[in-house]
């Protein structure tokens, strides 16, 4: 079978991004960015989650099938956010009694 | 074929065509587990859109230490069990066993900083129901929410790991028993597949749960 075979300092070099990128975003919510802060945390998160795909879970070097089947799960779920926060967010008073 | 591999099942051509049909039958799984899991995420978002201020109190009773500290551990055990199936992919028995087992102890001290956060919250009287109380300006009712949403979300995160920890220990029962080579090792591949996303959902998990707001 030939396999792509990731080399264990890649392994290590991944490990070492997610750590900076855990240590930003605890850094970075000391900061006050008002609404901004939950785009920033969740934008780092999905770059944690992307770096944590492509290489520990082998999809940057899989077949395409597979490729497909992995993001697959995650437009279901945009699809699920899109539109129910084009409804919540949207509306002109969003607090019901009291908050 | 000249030789036909004893792992390889009568339905498929070849070892590589039944590897792959594992590998989407995980994901196909795996979509569901993001599913699963969104269908709270998209819960959360809701509640946290409604109650910012109340939420954002209630977040910072969290203890951000043990959360950060866990997520490197949690981070650590998902390299370690990339280093099992790079390990599985060489050849090496004794790397598979080893990593296997170093992924086990992180996945355990994580098990065990959650055990101590959740029984520290119990004692705070931070735990939704008859007992939960809240000193705070704000309202009650929201800050009970959040832990409800954090008790849940964290709840079924730690039983997923607990179910993987199980797998784990099975594996490490099959590698010593010389189960796996560098031709087959699939069940190694596909643990770590679903390791590594519980991982992931920590990843979301933590932000959203742990720093609302640190300002």
């Amino acid at each position: 079978m030939s396999r792509h075979v990731i080399s264990r300092t890649a392994y290590f070099i991944v490990f070492g991004l997610l750590l900076v990128l855990l240590a930003a975003t605890v850094l970075v919510a000391m900061i006050p960015l008002g609404d901004w802060s939950v785009a920033v945390a969740l934008s780092i998160a999905a770059l944690k989650a992307a770096l944590i795909i492509l290489y520990f879970m082998h999809v940057r070097h899989s077949p395409e099938l597979v490729q497909v089947f992995s993001v697959a799960g995650f437009v279901w779920l945009a699809l699920l956010f899109v539109f129910l926060f084009s409804d919540y967010l949207t509306r002109y008073d969003v607090t019901p009694l009291t908050g | 074929m000249s030789t036909t591999p004893t792992h390889l099942a009568p339905q498929f051509d070849d070892a590589e065509q039944q590897q792959l049909a594992a590998t989407l039958g995980m994901w196909a799984f795996l979509a569901t587990e993001v599913l699963f899991f969104g269908g709270m995420f998209a819960g959360y978002g809701v509640y946290r859109a409604w109650y910012p201020p109340t939420w954002a109190d209630a977040s910072r009773h969290l203890d951000l230490l043990l959360g950060t500290v866990n997520t490197a551990v949690l981070l650590t055990s998902s390299l370690t069990v990339a280093l099992a199936v790079h390990a599985a992919q060489t050849g090496s028995r004794k790397g598979v066993v080893r990593n296997l087992s170093l992924t086990i102890l992180f996945g355990a001290a994580f098990l065990g900083v959650k055990a101590y956060e959740y029984w520290h919250k119990w004692h705070e009287h931070h735990v939704p129901g008859a007992t939960f109380e809240w000193h705070e300006a704000s309202p009650s009712g929201p800050a009970e929410l959040f832990f409800s949403f954090y008790f849940v979300m964290t709840g079924f995160h730690a039983l997923h790991m607990v179910i993987g920890l199980g797998i784990l220990a099975w594996l490490i029962v099959q590698a010593r028993r010389d189960r796996f080579d560098a031709e087959y090792y699939t069940p190694v591949e596909m643990t770590g597949l679903y390791w590594h996303f519980v991982d992931i959902v920590w990843v979301f998990l933590f932000p959203l749960l742990y720093l609302i707001d640190r300002t």
